[in-house]
Order: C-alpha cells, then structure tokens, then sequence
C-alpha cells in the first residue's frame, strides 16, 4: 500500500547524519565513578571478578580502601552492598548486566527494593551487543527484572556524556537505581552543554508523523532511521529515553498527542522493558498504535554486534520498517 | 554475682517464650519452634552483650542484629518490644493486616529491624556490608547475625563464609541456631551439615561452640567472641527446636504452625512454672 508521502515545509535539503564514535558508555561510566570517588568518601565500589570489563577497576586502583571485590559471588556481593547501604555508605556495585540483575535479584528484591536502600546497581554488558560471547553472557531481560522490583529507577545512558551526567546524578539521588552500561563504543549525541536529566526524556527531533522512543544504542539507530524517513518527507521524532523509571510520563502523553503513532526501540526483550512501560502509560490516557523493536521472544547468539543488531532487527533499517508499519496502522 | 546475672537472664528469656506463644497464638499462625531455640542467646545479645539504644535506634555507634532467620521474627519482636523499641501492647498485631510486625522482619517498618529478611540466606552477607562500613569508618561495632541450620543450605551463605575471614572480620559474629530441624524434616535426612565446625573452620572462622540453652555458656561465647582478633567467629549453637514447650521439642510440626486453644493453654502452663 503507498502512502501520500507530504514534502519537505522548510524546504532544507535532508541528509543523514553520519556516526561519530565516542567512549563506551561503561568507559564513561567508570571515569566518572572515579571522579565521584575524589569528592564523596562514602562512595564505594564492589563488583564480582568483572572490575577490568566493568570499568570499576579505575576506582579500585584509586581507592583500594573502598573498593571491595567478591569475587565471582553475586549474591553475597549485592546483600553486602544492602548493608553497606544501610551503614550511610553509597554502594556502587558491578557486574555484567546479565549476572547482577540474574543471580543477584532474590538479594536485589528483599535487601535493597524492600527497604529501598541507597544501592546504585550498574550491570555492564547489557543487551546483545557484547557479541561474540555469546547469549549466556547477553542481557535481554535486566529491564523487565529492575522494573518488576518497587522503587528502583532504572537508566540506560546512549553516549559517553549522558553516561556522564546520569552517573554523577544517580550518585547524588538518593534511593536504589539500576543503570545499564555497555561493552562497544557508543556514538555521540550530546555535548557537554546539553541537559541531561535523571527521569526527564531528551528530544532529539520534533516530529508530528511518528515518534521514535528508544534508549541506549538504540537511539542512534532511531535517528539515522528519521533521517532516511526524513528524505521522503516524514517527519519524525526522537526521543531518548534514558531513564526508563520513573518514566516521563508529559513527554510520552506530549509526543502521542503531536504525533499519534509510536516506535520503541530498546536492546531488550519486546516485553517487560521500555516499550511495555511506554504502552502502559499511554494506554491509559491516550492510546496510539505502537510498534516495538527488540528481541522477539528469544536469545540471541554469538556474533558482531552489527551482524546481531541485522539479524535480530535491533538496527536503523529495522526501525525504519517498524515506522512504515505503524503509519498504516495509524489513523 | 555472676550466677545472679545468668538468673535473671534465663528468667527473661522465660518471660519472652510467653510473649512469643502468645502473639503466635493470637494471630493464627507463626513459627514458635526456631522462636523458642533461639530465644535464649537472642535475651544474652540484647540485654548484655550488644550495645545499643531503643531512644536512639539508628545511632552510627549501635551494635547490630540481623535475624537472617526471619521465620523467627515473634522472638525478634518480643525482645524488641522488651527493650521497649516499641509498646509492649503492638505485640497483639502480630502478621495483622497495616501493623509493622510483620509475617518476617522488614526494616523500615518497625524501629530496630536491621534488615529485612526471610528469604533464607541474606543475612550473614548483610552483616558483612555492616562490618566493612564500620571498618572504613573507624567505628567498633560489631555486627551480629543469626542464622538456622536449615539455612545454611544456602549457596550465599557459602560465599559469605569465603568472603568474611578473606577480610579479617572479626567484628563480625554468627550465630548458629544448631537445633537439627528444617521445614521438611531433620536436618541430617535433608541435607546433612557434618562436619560442620571443621567446615566453618577449613573456611578460616574462629568457631565456638556451646549448649544454646545455657546462659553461662551463650555469654561466654560472646565474650570469646569479643576477645578474637584477625577472624570471623561463629558461635554453633545446640538447640532444640520448641525449647521450653514439652510437646513442641523437637516436634517439626510447630516449625510454622500456631497452637490450638488446648495447646495454648498446656504450653503457657509449662513456661509459667519453668
């Protein structure tokens, strides 16, 4: 079926823009936890045999005093974070995504969401774009885990600043928080003089055809699609969605208003993660179709990360098709 | 002097097994059995051996307790509420619907639960984020946990176990509830432990051994406890699960369950003439 494809109102010519690759988002992660370890002496850093993958290795070497690795003991590292906090301590605490949120969430839901301690989780590796490693060391479920948990925000940066900004922000909130960081080098959205904020939606792009939400990797992906849609004359919007609890609930209702159709794009399982938490708040008030990009019922496998995000449609081609849906479903 | 003490402790501990039978009794349901075997060395703590103050119950300086067995939280809230962390009176609440002493202990909700516990296995890693705290901080708290025999099926309790010695806690001290008794029935069929103070001991603890029931013995092992330096202790206590109530020694049906009338008033008869 073709659609009536409107041209361009503003008359500039469109482009897609190209990638620039910054720091890993674990990199920036790591740097500013060291950061954060010369100004606050109650931040400490715990992890469980992964602080070189983690990046927490770079406090560890800083602060050896604070730093306390568990080795490959998961559950006994996260309860001890929980009594860390309790003793006015801000626990850092790493793993792969995967291994923290997995073996560590009966510990996670009665030590740290129960009393709704001051436990800041960072599980790296998250998603599928570690690769090569394969789909035991892949998360595609520590979303739906945090988010089935009261009272932890979960956060997944996109770029090196924003991982900057939410690292510094996580530490000074005070309450349990989960943020995703990962393994490849993330391209770069921001400057350092924009606003990143903890539980706020950045608006990378206006559009009134669709709006494109997405989080992590995912969002230059989301990006470069609403520029190849853009050179039809689609008008397409992006928002970056790092902080997937508490979600933006005015951006989300703003953005279904001005738009009426909706893509979630996450490196994630489909259900439990970004896009089920954007359907439930729109749901209730202002239902618009939506269409979701991510891993569709299954584990992924060994492989490039480009090679994976083909196969597993976690790409800008795979974001592009999800628009091209939605727009005829929409009304 | 000294027998004096060990008295009145054993008197209190009396007292407290009463509390227990009736807030269990009261509400319909509970765990009286690993209330009563660990009630005794749960009295010594709180009223001789742990620093602490029902005014001030988040003070820096507190000598903590995490019941890691949770499933016994009518002797954690009979102490506490003897301590007067809260009135007496809130004991009848007992797992009752908006009241704070709930099913198992959950911090927050009521002043002096340290930790929120009843999924088995937590608590001795709690106490060891505690003991590192006050290691970085230069403060001398110590940090008890009580554990069951059952627990200690746990994996976690197995990485604590590593963990705590490779970091010299020795303000750290568990307390064994050895009283032989899972939920399923003894611990020797389901998942037996021995030798279990040569394990503690392969592990690198300093390991105590007493009767839990006696006074002398239970504040001797704190003060040797106390005294030990460059190592975790861990006291293995031999209990007897129901202590003090004729037909629930030993009886694994009052693991989780609540007297009837009849029992209610042959138990309180046997624990007023103890």
């Amino acid at each position: 079926m073709l659609r009536v494809i409107p041209t361009n109102p503003e008359g500039q010519k469109p482009t897609v823009r190209k990638k620039v690759l910054g720091k890993a988002t674990r990199d920036a992660y790591g740097e500013t936890l060291l950061q954060l370890g010369k100004e606050n002496p109650n931040i400490v850093a715990l992890d469980a045999d992964l602080s070189k993958s983690t990046k927490s290795n770079l406090f560890a070497k800083a602060f050896p005093d604070r730093f306390f690795n568990f080795g490959i003991c998961e559950a006994n590292m996260v309860s001890a974070a929980a009594g860390l906090a309790s003793s006015g301590k801000i626990p850092f605490t790493s793993s792969f995504a995967s291994f923290l949120m997995c073996k560590g969430f009966d510990q996670i839901r009665m030590g740290i969401a129960n009393p709704g301690l001051n436990v800041k989780l960072v599980g790296s590796h998250g998603g599928i774009s570690l690769g090569e490693d394969g789909a035991s060391q892949q998360s595609v479920e520590d979303f739906a885990l945090a988010l089935a948990l009261p009272r932890i925000a979960v956060v997944q940066p996109a770029d090196e600043v924003s991982t900057q900004a939410l690292t510094r922000q996580i530490a000074a909130y005070h309450g349990p928080v989960y943020m995703r960081t990962g393994r490849p080098k993330a391209p770069i959205l921001y400057t350092p003089q924009d606003k990143i904020t903890l539980g706020k939606a950045n608006i990378l792009k206006e559009g009134t055809d669709v709006t494109i939400f997405a989080c992590g990797l995912m969002v230059a992906e989301a990006l470069e699609a609403a520029d190849i849609l853009g050179l039809k004359g689609d008008k397409i919007g992006v928002i970056d969605m790092h902080t997937i609890r508490p979600i933006d609930e005015n951006a989300i209702f703003t953005a279904a208003r001005n738009s009426k159709a909706f893509v979630v794009a996450e490196e994630h399982l489909v259900h439990g993660g970004l896009g089920a938490a954007i359907a439930q708040v729109v749901s209730t008030f202002y239902p618009v179709p939506i269409e979701f990009v991510g891993l569709k019922d299954t584990y992924a496998e060994s492989g490039t990360p480009p090679e994976l995000f083909e196969k597993y449609g976690l790409n800008a081609a795979a974001i592009v098709q999800a628009v091209e849906n939605v727009l005829n479903r929409k009304d | 002097m000294l027998l004096n003490q060990e008295v009145i402790l054993e008197n209190l501990a009396a007292k407290l097994r009463i509390d227990i039978l009736k807030m269990i009794f009261e509400a319909q349901s509970g765990h009286p059995g690993g209330s009563f075997s660990a009630i005794d060395m749960m009295t010594a703590l709180y009223s001789k051996v742990m620093k602490h103050d029902p005014q001030n119950p988040d003070s820096p300086d507190r000598d903590r307790f995490i019941l890691s067995k949770g499933h016994a939280a009518p002797a954690l809230y009979a102490i506490l509420a003897h301590h007067g962390y809260f009135p007496q009176e809130n004991l009848k609440t007992l797992r009752k619907m908006g009241s704070p002493l709930q099913g198992h202990p959950e911090k927050n909700k009521l002043p002096g639960v340290e930790a929120s516990t009843g999924s088995l296995g937590q608590g001795i890693s709690i106490g060891i984020g505690m003991a590192l705290a006050g290691k970085l901080d230069g403060k001398n708290y110590r940090t008890y946990v009580l554990v069951g025999d059952g627990e200690i099926n746990e994996g976690q309790v197995w990485e604590a176990a590593l963990f705590a010695p490779n970091h010299q806690l020795d303000h750290l001290v568990v307390i064994l509830d050895h009283n032989g008794q899972q939920l399923d029935g003894s611990v020797q069929e389901i998942m037996p432990l021995d030798p279990l103070a040569e394990k503690w001991r392969a592990f690198g603890w300093n390991v105590i051994e007493i009767n839990g029931h006696r006074m002398n013995e239970i504040l001797d092992a704190f003060e040797k406890a106390g005294s030990t330096r460059g190592k975790p202790t861990i006291i293995i206590a031999k209990t007897i699960k129901g202590k003090g109530v004729s037909f629930m020694e030993n009886n694994n049906e009052f693991h989780g369950m609540a007297p009837n009338k009849e029992q209610f008033t042959l138990a309180l008869q046997e624990l007023e003439h103890a």
